[in-house]
Protein backbone atom coordinates (compact mmCIF):
# COMPACT_ATOMS: atom_id res chain seq x y z
CA UNK A 1 0.00 0.00 0.00
CA UNK A 2 1.41 3.45 -0.99
CA UNK A 3 2.89 5.74 1.64
CA UNK A 4 0.47 8.37 1.50
CA UNK A 5 -2.90 5.65 1.87
CA UNK A 6 -1.32 4.59 4.41
CA UNK A 7 -0.11 7.50 6.24
CA UNK A 8 -3.09 9.68 6.59
CA UNK A 9 -4.86 7.15 8.84
CA UNK A 10 -1.71 6.52 11.00
CA UNK A 11 -4.41 8.10 13.99
CA UNK A 12 -7.15 5.32 13.37
CA UNK A 13 -4.87 2.38 12.36
CA UNK A 14 -2.44 2.85 15.60
CA UNK A 15 -4.72 4.04 18.03
CA UNK A 16 -8.07 3.35 17.15
CA UNK A 17 -9.38 6.93 16.85
CA UNK A 18 -12.79 7.71 15.40
CA UNK A 19 -15.53 10.23 15.68
CA UNK A 20 -17.97 11.12 17.97
CA UNK A 21 -21.18 13.59 16.69
CA UNK A 22 -21.64 16.56 18.93
CA UNK A 23 -25.16 16.40 18.33
CA UNK A 24 -26.77 12.67 18.37
CA UNK A 25 -23.59 10.53 19.70
CA UNK A 26 -23.16 8.24 17.33
CA UNK A 27 -19.99 7.03 17.26
CA UNK A 28 -17.64 5.92 13.57
CA UNK A 29 -14.78 4.13 13.27
CA UNK A 30 -12.88 5.17 11.27
CA UNK A 31 -13.74 8.99 11.59
CA UNK A 32 -16.09 10.67 9.22
CA UNK A 33 -17.56 13.90 8.25
CA UNK A 34 -20.57 14.34 8.76
CA UNK A 35 -22.97 12.14 10.74
CA UNK A 36 -25.31 10.58 8.38
CA UNK A 37 -28.26 10.17 11.39
CA UNK A 38 -28.51 13.41 11.85
CA UNK A 39 -27.07 15.40 9.45
CA UNK A 40 -24.90 17.56 11.30
CA UNK A 41 -20.75 18.18 10.60
CA UNK A 42 -20.13 18.89 14.26
CA UNK A 43 -17.52 15.89 15.80
CA UNK A 44 -15.73 15.18 18.71
CA UNK A 45 -12.10 13.15 17.98
CA UNK A 46 -13.05 9.46 20.06
CA UNK A 47 -10.34 6.74 20.56
CA UNK A 48 -12.24 3.41 21.62
CA UNK A 49 -11.50 1.01 24.00
CA UNK A 50 -9.96 -1.19 21.66
CA UNK A 51 -12.24 -4.42 23.22
CA UNK A 52 -14.54 -6.37 21.41
CA UNK A 53 -15.86 -9.81 20.15
CA UNK A 54 -15.77 -11.60 17.21
CA UNK A 55 -18.83 -11.65 15.27
CA UNK A 56 -17.37 -14.24 12.27
CA UNK A 57 -14.01 -15.08 10.95
CA UNK A 58 -12.22 -17.15 8.18
CA UNK A 59 -8.59 -18.55 8.34
CA UNK A 60 -6.89 -17.10 5.23
CA UNK A 61 -4.37 -19.32 2.98
CA UNK A 62 -4.74 -17.64 -0.36
CA UNK A 63 -3.52 -13.97 0.34
CA UNK A 64 -3.54 -10.92 -1.82
CA UNK A 65 0.16 -9.23 -1.99
CA UNK A 66 1.84 -8.46 0.80
CA UNK A 67 0.79 -11.11 3.19
CA UNK A 68 2.31 -14.36 1.64
CA UNK A 69 4.46 -14.64 5.46
CA UNK A 70 1.35 -15.41 7.43
CA UNK A 71 -0.46 -17.75 5.85
CA UNK A 72 -2.80 -19.33 7.34
CA UNK A 73 -3.92 -15.92 9.18
CA UNK A 74 -7.18 -15.27 10.54
CA UNK A 75 -9.38 -12.51 9.11
CA UNK A 76 -12.35 -11.75 11.87
CA UNK A 77 -14.93 -9.15 12.02
CA UNK A 78 -15.26 -7.53 15.19
CA UNK A 79 -17.24 -5.74 16.54
CA UNK A 80 -16.04 -3.12 19.02
CA UNK A 81 -17.67 -2.65 22.53
CA UNK A 82 -18.68 0.63 21.56
CA UNK A 83 -20.88 -0.84 18.73
CA UNK A 84 -18.94 -0.04 15.08
CA UNK A 85 -17.47 -3.49 13.29
CA UNK A 86 -14.20 -3.60 11.75
CA UNK A 87 -12.17 -6.29 9.69
CA UNK A 88 -8.77 -7.34 11.22
CA UNK A 89 -6.96 -9.97 11.72
CA UNK A 90 -6.92 -12.38 14.46
CA UNK A 91 -3.51 -13.09 15.96
CA UNK A 92 -1.76 -14.72 19.33
CA UNK A 93 -3.77 -17.61 19.37
CA UNK A 94 -4.35 -21.11 18.70
CA UNK A 95 -6.11 -22.19 15.74
CA UNK A 96 -9.06 -23.82 17.46
CA UNK A 97 -9.70 -21.83 19.82
CA UNK A 98 -11.00 -18.97 18.05
CA UNK A 99 -14.69 -19.06 18.13
CA UNK A 100 -17.23 -16.77 16.91
CA UNK A 101 -18.79 -14.34 20.45
CA UNK A 102 -14.87 -14.38 21.68
CA UNK A 103 -13.91 -11.35 23.31
CA UNK A 104 -10.97 -9.81 21.84
CA UNK A 105 -8.36 -6.48 22.46
CA UNK A 106 -6.54 -4.34 20.27
CA UNK A 107 -2.75 -5.55 19.68
CA UNK A 108 -0.69 -3.07 17.79
CA UNK A 109 1.21 -4.91 14.71
CA UNK A 110 3.11 -5.16 11.72
CA UNK A 111 0.23 -5.24 9.34
CA UNK A 112 1.63 -6.24 5.42
CA UNK A 113 5.20 -5.69 3.88
CA UNK A 114 5.99 -5.16 0.29
CA UNK A 115 9.05 -7.19 -0.26
CA UNK A 116 12.56 -6.80 0.52
CA UNK A 117 12.84 -2.72 0.15
CA UNK A 118 8.87 -1.93 0.26
CA UNK A 119 6.89 -0.29 2.61
CA UNK A 120 6.50 -2.12 6.03
CA UNK A 121 2.80 -1.21 7.27
CA UNK A 122 2.21 -1.33 10.64
CA UNK A 123 -1.76 -1.21 12.86
CA UNK A 124 -4.26 -2.69 14.55
CA UNK A 125 -4.70 -6.52 14.95
CA UNK A 126 -6.80 -8.56 17.79
CA UNK A 127 -5.53 -10.80 20.11
CA UNK A 128 -7.41 -12.81 22.74
CA UNK A 129 -8.83 -10.77 25.75
CA UNK A 130 -6.26 -10.26 28.46
CA UNK A 131 -3.35 -11.43 26.14
CA UNK A 132 -1.23 -12.96 27.90
CA UNK A 133 -2.15 -13.25 31.12
CA UNK A 134 -5.09 -15.81 30.86
CA UNK A 135 -3.22 -18.98 29.26
CA UNK B 1 -41.95 -3.45 -18.98
CA UNK B 2 -39.26 -1.51 -20.39
CA UNK B 3 -38.89 0.04 -24.19
CA UNK B 4 -36.38 -1.71 -25.29
CA UNK B 5 -35.59 -5.50 -26.76
CA UNK B 6 -32.15 -7.71 -27.67
CA UNK B 7 -31.99 -8.82 -30.84
CA UNK B 8 -28.54 -10.32 -31.62
CA UNK B 9 -25.66 -12.00 -28.97
CA UNK B 10 -21.95 -13.32 -29.37
CA UNK B 11 -19.24 -14.29 -26.84
CA UNK B 12 -16.35 -16.57 -26.61
CA UNK B 13 -16.00 -19.86 -25.11
CA UNK B 14 -14.76 -18.94 -21.28
CA UNK B 15 -11.65 -19.87 -20.36
CA UNK B 16 -7.95 -19.73 -19.63
CA UNK B 17 -6.96 -17.99 -23.07
CA UNK B 18 -2.98 -17.08 -22.76
CA UNK B 19 -3.23 -16.93 -26.76
CA UNK B 20 -5.56 -14.22 -27.03
CA UNK B 21 -5.59 -10.73 -25.66
CA UNK B 22 -8.89 -8.06 -24.54
CA UNK B 23 -9.07 -6.98 -27.64
CA UNK B 24 -8.84 -10.23 -29.81
CA UNK B 25 -11.72 -11.71 -27.23
CA UNK B 26 -13.76 -8.33 -27.75
CA UNK B 27 -13.35 -8.46 -31.45
CA UNK B 28 -14.37 -12.12 -31.87
CA UNK B 29 -17.80 -11.67 -29.77
CA UNK B 30 -18.48 -8.44 -31.56
CA UNK B 31 -18.13 -10.35 -34.88
CA UNK B 32 -20.54 -12.98 -33.82
CA UNK B 33 -23.07 -10.27 -32.46
CA UNK B 34 -23.45 -8.20 -35.56
CA UNK B 35 -23.58 -11.80 -37.53
CA UNK B 36 -26.75 -12.42 -34.85
CA UNK B 37 -28.70 -9.55 -35.41
CA UNK B 38 -27.27 -9.26 -39.11
CA UNK B 39 -27.06 -5.63 -38.61
CA UNK B 40 -24.27 -3.31 -39.78
CA UNK B 41 -21.88 -1.25 -37.94
CA UNK B 42 -23.52 2.12 -38.77
CA UNK B 43 -26.85 0.83 -37.72
CA UNK B 44 -24.99 1.18 -34.01
CA UNK B 45 -25.63 4.37 -32.31
CA UNK B 46 -23.29 3.86 -29.11
CA UNK B 47 -21.08 1.31 -27.12
CA UNK B 48 -21.12 0.52 -23.50
CA UNK B 49 -18.34 -1.37 -22.00
CA UNK B 50 -17.79 -3.15 -19.26
CA UNK B 51 -14.55 -4.46 -17.43
CA UNK B 52 -14.09 -5.00 -14.18
CA UNK B 53 -10.35 -3.84 -14.20
CA UNK B 54 -8.43 -3.54 -17.53
CA UNK B 55 -5.80 -1.66 -15.89
CA UNK B 56 -4.69 -3.95 -13.06
CA UNK B 57 -5.04 -7.50 -15.38
CA UNK B 58 -4.27 -5.77 -18.91
CA UNK B 59 -2.31 -2.44 -18.12
CA UNK B 60 -4.81 -1.07 -20.40
CA UNK B 61 -7.36 1.58 -19.75
CA UNK B 62 -9.36 4.18 -22.06
CA UNK B 63 -10.89 0.52 -23.35
CA UNK B 64 -13.98 2.72 -24.71
CA UNK B 65 -11.53 3.60 -27.56
CA UNK B 66 -9.54 0.25 -27.93
CA UNK B 67 -12.42 -2.09 -28.53
CA UNK B 68 -14.96 -0.04 -30.92
CA UNK B 69 -12.36 0.94 -34.02
CA UNK B 70 -10.73 -2.04 -33.42
CA UNK B 71 -13.75 -3.50 -34.90
CA UNK B 72 -15.19 -0.64 -37.58
CA UNK B 73 -17.62 1.08 -35.08
CA UNK B 74 -16.72 4.61 -34.56
CA UNK B 75 -20.12 5.27 -32.48
CA UNK B 76 -19.67 6.56 -29.48
CA UNK B 77 -18.61 4.58 -26.73
CA UNK B 78 -18.24 4.73 -22.59
CA UNK B 79 -17.10 2.28 -20.19
CA UNK B 80 -18.84 1.49 -17.18
CA UNK B 81 -17.65 -0.43 -14.12
CA UNK B 82 -19.31 -1.56 -11.15
CA UNK B 83 -17.24 -4.37 -10.57
CA UNK B 84 -18.10 -8.43 -10.71
CA UNK B 85 -21.75 -6.80 -12.12
CA UNK B 86 -20.03 -4.14 -14.77
CA UNK B 87 -21.54 -6.02 -17.55
CA UNK B 88 -25.13 -5.89 -16.18
CA UNK B 89 -24.48 -1.76 -15.26
CA UNK B 90 -23.26 -1.63 -19.18
CA UNK B 91 -26.63 -3.13 -20.29
CA UNK B 92 -28.56 -0.80 -17.88
CA UNK B 93 -26.65 1.96 -19.04
CA UNK B 94 -27.39 1.39 -22.79
CA UNK B 95 -31.02 0.49 -21.62
CA UNK B 96 -31.69 4.02 -20.31
CA UNK B 97 -30.13 5.95 -23.04
CA UNK B 98 -32.76 4.03 -25.69
CA UNK B 99 -35.14 4.78 -23.34
CA UNK B 100 -34.20 8.46 -23.01
CA UNK B 101 -34.45 8.78 -26.44
CA UNK B 102 -30.84 9.42 -27.37
CA UNK B 103 -30.55 6.54 -29.10
CA UNK B 104 -31.84 3.83 -31.15
CA UNK B 105 -29.74 0.68 -30.86
CA UNK B 106 -27.00 0.19 -28.83
CA UNK B 107 -23.86 -2.63 -28.73
CA UNK B 108 -23.00 -3.55 -25.05
CA UNK B 109 -19.69 -5.50 -24.25
CA UNK B 110 -18.70 -7.09 -21.14
CA UNK B 111 -15.30 -8.05 -21.20
CA UNK B 112 -12.23 -9.61 -18.85
CA UNK B 113 -8.91 -11.00 -19.82
CA UNK B 114 -7.94 -11.93 -16.48
CA UNK B 115 -4.78 -14.65 -17.22
CA UNK B 116 -2.33 -11.86 -18.23
CA UNK B 117 -1.96 -11.79 -15.13
CA UNK B 118 0.01 -15.48 -13.38
CA UNK B 119 1.00 -14.85 -10.19
CA UNK B 120 -1.87 -15.75 -8.25
CA UNK B 121 -1.56 -13.01 -5.45
CA UNK B 122 -1.54 -10.25 -8.36
CA UNK B 123 -5.31 -11.62 -9.47
CA UNK B 124 -6.23 -11.81 -5.84
CA UNK B 125 -5.12 -8.36 -5.08
CA UNK B 126 -6.61 -7.07 -8.37
CA UNK B 127 -10.35 -8.77 -7.48
CA UNK B 128 -10.02 -7.84 -4.00
CA UNK B 129 -10.24 -3.89 -5.75
CA UNK B 130 -13.46 -4.67 -5.67
CA UNK B 131 -13.83 -4.51 -1.34
CA UNK B 132 -12.88 -1.76 0.37
CA UNK B 133 -9.27 -1.54 -0.64
CA UNK B 134 -8.21 0.45 2.80
CA UNK B 135 -10.03 -1.14 5.46
CA UNK B 136 -10.65 -4.70 3.95
CA UNK B 137 -7.95 -5.32 1.29
CA UNK B 138 -5.31 -3.32 3.25
CA UNK B 139 -5.53 -5.95 6.22
CA UNK B 140 -5.59 -9.11 4.44
CA UNK B 141 -8.86 -9.63 3.18
CA UNK B 142 -9.56 -11.68 -0.47
CA UNK B 143 -12.79 -12.15 -2.04
CA UNK B 144 -12.49 -16.03 -0.87
CA UNK B 145 -12.25 -14.63 2.84
CA UNK B 146 -14.73 -11.96 2.64
CA UNK B 147 -17.33 -14.37 1.43
CA UNK B 148 -15.84 -17.13 3.76
CA UNK B 149 -17.17 -14.51 6.56
CA UNK B 150 -20.46 -14.40 5.33
CA UNK B 151 -20.63 -18.49 4.91
CA UNK B 152 -19.33 -18.54 8.59
CA UNK B 153 -22.01 -16.23 9.99
CA UNK B 154 -24.50 -18.06 7.93
CA UNK B 155 -23.98 -21.42 9.49
CA UNK B 156 -23.20 -20.17 12.51
CA UNK B 157 -26.88 -18.59 12.71
CA UNK B 158 -29.23 -20.49 10.45
CA UNK B 159 -27.18 -23.76 10.79
CA UNK B 160 -26.48 -24.10 7.15
CA UNK B 161 -24.37 -26.81 6.26
CA UNK B 162 -20.69 -27.82 3.97
CA UNK B 163 -22.96 -30.40 2.46
CA UNK B 164 -25.72 -27.84 1.61
CA UNK B 165 -23.45 -25.42 0.05
CA UNK B 166 -21.19 -28.20 -1.58
CA UNK B 167 -24.76 -28.98 -3.66
CA UNK B 168 -24.58 -25.69 -5.02
CA UNK B 169 -21.61 -26.46 -7.17
CA UNK B 170 -22.33 -30.23 -8.06
CA UNK B 171 -25.72 -28.67 -9.38
CA UNK B 172 -23.26 -25.61 -11.44
CA UNK B 173 -20.97 -28.23 -12.42
CA UNK B 174 -23.64 -30.46 -13.61
CA UNK B 175 -25.35 -27.71 -16.06
CA UNK B 176 -22.39 -26.91 -17.02
CA UNK B 177 -21.57 -30.02 -18.56
CA UNK B 178 -24.14 -29.53 -21.06
CA UNK B 179 -22.83 -25.51 -22.17
CA UNK B 180 -20.26 -25.81 -24.68
CA UNK B 181 -19.14 -22.70 -23.85
CA UNK B 182 -18.39 -23.54 -20.17
CA UNK B 183 -15.49 -23.65 -18.95
CA UNK B 184 -15.43 -26.55 -16.91
CA UNK B 185 -17.39 -29.10 -18.81
CA UNK B 186 -17.47 -31.99 -16.37
CA UNK B 187 -19.67 -33.66 -13.26
CA UNK B 188 -18.36 -33.15 -10.04
CA UNK B 189 -19.00 -35.01 -6.58
CA UNK B 190 -20.00 -34.19 -3.01
CA UNK B 191 -16.50 -35.63 -2.35
CA UNK B 192 -15.03 -33.69 -4.29
CA UNK B 193 -15.74 -30.40 -3.57
CA UNK B 194 -15.93 -31.14 0.39
CA UNK B 195 -12.40 -32.79 0.31
CA UNK B 196 -11.23 -29.81 -2.24
CA UNK B 197 -8.04 -27.68 -1.20
CA UNK B 198 -9.25 -24.49 1.37
CA UNK B 199 -8.58 -21.52 0.04
CA UNK B 200 -10.25 -19.26 3.27
CA UNK B 201 -11.92 -21.48 5.43
CA UNK B 202 -14.78 -22.66 5.53
CA UNK B 203 -14.43 -21.99 2.18
CA UNK B 204 -12.35 -24.51 -0.19
CA UNK B 205 -11.67 -25.04 -4.13
CA UNK B 206 -14.73 -25.96 -5.40
CA UNK B 207 -16.60 -23.14 -3.36
CA UNK B 208 -15.23 -20.76 -5.85
CA UNK B 209 -15.79 -19.84 -9.05
CA UNK B 210 -12.46 -19.70 -11.42
CA UNK B 211 -10.09 -17.50 -13.11
CA UNK B 212 -11.55 -17.13 -16.57
CA UNK B 213 -11.47 -15.24 -20.09
CA UNK B 214 -14.37 -14.07 -22.03
CA UNK B 215 -15.83 -11.61 -23.69
CA UNK B 216 -19.11 -11.60 -24.36
CA UNK B 217 -22.04 -9.04 -26.54
CA UNK B 218 -26.05 -8.07 -27.17
CA UNK B 219 -27.55 -5.51 -29.59
CA UNK B 220 -30.07 -4.10 -27.27
CA UNK B 221 -32.64 -1.36 -29.61
CA UNK B 222 -35.66 0.34 -29.72
CA UNK B 223 -38.93 -1.93 -28.82
CA UNK B 224 -40.72 -1.36 -31.62
CA UNK B 225 -37.15 -1.67 -34.23
CA UNK B 226 -36.53 -5.26 -33.06
CA UNK B 227 -38.35 -7.13 -35.54
CA UNK B 228 -36.25 -5.36 -38.46
CA UNK B 229 -33.60 -7.59 -36.87
CA UNK B 230 -34.98 -10.81 -35.81
CA UNK B 231 -38.17 -12.73 -35.99
CA UNK B 232 -37.68 -13.92 -32.12
CA UNK B 233 -36.92 -10.33 -29.67
CA UNK B 234 -35.93 -10.68 -25.96
CA UNK B 235 -37.64 -8.09 -24.25
CA UNK B 236 -36.46 -6.35 -21.17
CA UNK B 237 -39.46 -6.30 -18.52
CA UNK B 238 -37.24 -4.80 -15.73
CA UNK B 239 -34.06 -3.79 -14.38
CA UNK B 240 -33.29 -2.82 -11.15
CA UNK B 241 -30.08 -1.87 -9.39
CA UNK B 242 -29.69 -1.37 -5.31
CA UNK B 243 -26.10 -0.91 -3.41
CA UNK B 244 -25.02 -1.24 0.31
CA UNK B 245 -21.90 -0.40 2.26
CA UNK B 246 -18.78 -1.74 -0.10
CA UNK B 247 -17.16 -3.45 3.27
CA UNK B 248 -18.91 -6.26 5.19
CA UNK B 249 -18.53 -4.76 8.37
CA UNK B 250 -20.48 -2.11 7.44
CA UNK B 251 -23.94 -3.69 6.75
CA UNK B 252 -26.69 -4.14 8.92
CA UNK B 253 -26.61 -8.17 8.62
CA UNK B 254 -23.44 -9.60 6.93
CA UNK B 255 -25.71 -12.58 5.76
CA UNK B 256 -28.48 -10.56 4.17
CA UNK B 257 -27.59 -8.66 0.87
CA UNK B 258 -29.42 -5.84 0.72
CA UNK B 259 -28.65 -4.89 -2.63
CA UNK B 260 -29.88 -7.53 -3.85
CA UNK B 261 -32.94 -6.99 -2.35
CA UNK B 262 -33.45 -3.15 -3.63
CA UNK B 263 -32.26 -4.34 -6.89
CA UNK B 264 -35.16 -6.98 -6.84
CA UNK B 265 -37.51 -5.14 -5.78
CA UNK B 266 -36.87 -2.27 -8.38
CA UNK B 267 -37.03 -4.71 -11.48
CA UNK B 268 -40.09 -6.53 -10.25
CA UNK B 269 -41.80 -3.32 -9.78
CA UNK B 270 -41.10 -2.43 -13.11
CA UNK B 271 -41.53 -6.09 -15.08
CA UNK B 272 -44.29 -6.16 -12.89
CA UNK B 273 -44.24 -9.61 -11.62
CA UNK B 274 -43.64 -11.38 -8.57
CA UNK B 275 -40.59 -13.84 -7.99
CA UNK B 276 -43.30 -17.08 -8.98
CA UNK B 277 -43.65 -15.94 -11.95
CA UNK B 278 -39.91 -16.67 -12.94
CA UNK B 279 -39.51 -19.74 -14.64
CA UNK B 280 -35.10 -20.02 -14.60
CA UNK B 281 -33.04 -17.71 -13.49
CA UNK B 282 -28.84 -17.15 -14.12
CA UNK B 283 -27.87 -15.69 -10.10
CA UNK B 284 -24.43 -14.37 -8.71
CA UNK B 285 -22.72 -17.91 -7.82
CA UNK B 286 -18.98 -16.59 -7.33
CA UNK B 287 -18.97 -18.71 -4.32
CA UNK B 288 -21.85 -21.10 -3.23
CA UNK B 289 -22.60 -19.16 -0.55
CA UNK B 290 -23.48 -16.56 -2.75
CA UNK B 291 -26.01 -18.84 -4.74
CA UNK B 292 -27.37 -19.59 -1.37
CA UNK B 293 -27.95 -15.55 -0.49
CA UNK B 294 -29.78 -15.07 -4.15
CA UNK B 295 -31.84 -18.06 -3.77
CA UNK B 296 -32.75 -16.23 -0.18
CA UNK B 297 -32.73 -13.11 -1.06
CA UNK B 298 -34.75 -12.75 -4.24
CA UNK B 299 -37.54 -14.58 -2.31
CA UNK B 300 -37.29 -18.23 -3.63
CA UNK B 301 -37.22 -19.81 0.02
CA UNK B 302 -37.29 -18.33 3.32
CA UNK B 303 -34.09 -16.83 4.61
CA UNK B 304 -31.55 -19.18 6.17
CA UNK B 305 -33.05 -21.89 4.11
CA UNK B 306 -31.36 -21.51 0.82
CA UNK B 307 -28.70 -23.94 1.29
CA UNK B 308 -31.56 -26.50 2.39
CA UNK B 309 -33.94 -25.91 -0.66
CA UNK B 310 -30.33 -26.53 -3.00
CA UNK B 311 -29.19 -29.77 -1.30
CA UNK B 312 -32.97 -30.92 -1.98
CA UNK B 313 -32.53 -30.29 -5.55
CA UNK B 314 -34.90 -27.92 -6.33
CA UNK B 315 -32.88 -25.57 -8.39
CA UNK B 316 -31.73 -28.30 -10.34
CA UNK B 317 -32.40 -28.01 -14.38
CA UNK B 318 -36.11 -27.91 -14.61
CA UNK B 319 -36.97 -28.70 -11.09
CA UNK B 320 -39.22 -25.81 -8.76
CA UNK B 321 -36.75 -23.64 -9.94
CA UNK B 322 -33.70 -24.36 -12.71
CA UNK B 323 -31.06 -21.87 -10.99
CA UNK B 324 -27.84 -21.49 -13.34
CA UNK B 325 -28.79 -23.93 -16.30
CA UNK B 326 -25.55 -22.45 -18.09
CA UNK B 327 -23.52 -23.86 -15.43
CA UNK B 328 -22.94 -20.38 -13.18
CA UNK B 329 -19.91 -18.60 -12.67
CA UNK B 330 -18.94 -21.99 -10.90
CA UNK B 331 -18.84 -23.82 -13.82
CA UNK B 332 -19.51 -22.03 -17.19
CA UNK B 333 -16.59 -19.36 -15.79
CA UNK B 334 -16.37 -15.90 -14.46
CA UNK B 335 -14.51 -13.58 -16.41
CA UNK B 336 -15.87 -10.44 -13.76
CA UNK B 337 -17.10 -7.65 -16.39
CA UNK B 338 -18.17 -10.18 -18.42
CA UNK B 339 -20.22 -12.18 -16.27
CA UNK B 340 -23.30 -9.87 -16.09
CA UNK B 341 -23.51 -10.29 -20.03
CA UNK B 342 -23.29 -13.99 -20.76
CA UNK B 343 -26.17 -14.01 -18.19
CA UNK B 344 -28.30 -12.36 -20.14
CA UNK B 345 -26.89 -14.34 -23.39
CA UNK B 346 -28.19 -17.15 -21.37
CA UNK B 347 -31.36 -15.84 -20.74
CA UNK B 348 -31.70 -14.98 -24.90
CA UNK B 349 -30.80 -18.66 -25.40
CA UNK B 350 -33.32 -20.52 -23.04
CA UNK B 351 -36.15 -18.15 -24.18
CA UNK B 352 -35.52 -18.36 -27.80
CA UNK B 353 -35.47 -21.87 -27.18
CA UNK B 354 -31.94 -22.23 -28.10
CA UNK B 355 -30.29 -23.74 -25.21
CA UNK B 356 -29.82 -27.04 -26.52
CA UNK B 357 -29.14 -30.21 -24.19
CA UNK B 358 -29.99 -27.87 -20.88
CA UNK B 359 -32.83 -26.16 -22.41
CA UNK B 360 -35.13 -25.43 -19.48
CA UNK B 361 -38.96 -26.26 -20.48
CA UNK B 362 -40.71 -22.99 -18.63
CA UNK B 363 -39.46 -20.79 -20.53
CA UNK B 364 -41.58 -17.20 -20.45
CA UNK B 365 -40.17 -15.52 -18.18
CA UNK B 366 -35.75 -15.60 -17.06
CA UNK B 367 -34.21 -13.64 -14.94
CA UNK B 368 -30.47 -12.57 -13.84
CA UNK B 369 -28.75 -11.16 -11.04
CA UNK B 370 -25.43 -9.72 -10.70
CA UNK B 371 -23.41 -8.79 -8.34
CA UNK B 372 -20.38 -6.39 -7.84
CA UNK B 373 -17.40 -7.00 -5.00
CA UNK B 374 -19.12 -8.96 -2.10
CA UNK B 375 -22.62 -7.62 -2.46
CA UNK B 376 -22.36 -3.59 -2.14
CA UNK B 377 -23.75 -3.68 -5.69
CA UNK B 378 -26.72 -5.87 -7.36
CA UNK B 379 -28.35 -5.67 -10.80
CA UNK B 380 -31.18 -7.61 -11.66
CA UNK B 381 -32.82 -7.78 -14.87
CA UNK B 382 -36.10 -9.69 -15.73
CA UNK B 383 -36.75 -10.90 -19.36
CA UNK B 384 -39.82 -12.41 -21.77
CA UNK B 385 -40.02 -13.59 -24.84
CA UNK B 386 -43.07 -11.23 -25.80
CA UNK B 387 -44.06 -8.49 -25.14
Amino acid sequence: MSVPRFWRRIHSLYRLEGTKCSKCGRLYFPERNRCVDCNTYDKEKFIFSGNGKIITYSWVYTPPKGFKGGIPYCLAIVELEEGPRLTTQIVAVEKKKVKIGMPVEFSFRKISAEGEEGVITYGFKFRPKGYPTNK
Amino acid sequence: MEEVAIVGVGNTKVGEWYDNSLRGLTDEAIAKTLQSANISPKEIDATFIGPMSSGLFNQQEHISALIGPHSGIFAPALRVESACASGSSALRVAMMSIEAGYYNTALVIGVEKMTDLIDIGEVTTALGTASDGEWELGVGATFPALFALVMRAHMHKYGSTLEEFASVAVKNHKNGSLNPDAQFQKLVSMETVMNSRIIAEPIRLFDCSPVSDGAAALIVTKKDLAKKYTDDPVYVKGTGSGIDHIALHNRKDITTLESTKRATKEAFKRAKIKVKDIDFIEVHDCFTIAEVLALEDIGFCEKGKGGKFSLEGETALNSTISVNPSGGLKAKGHPVGATGIYQVIEVFKQLRNEAGKRQVTKNDIGVTHNIGGSGATSVVNVFSRGD
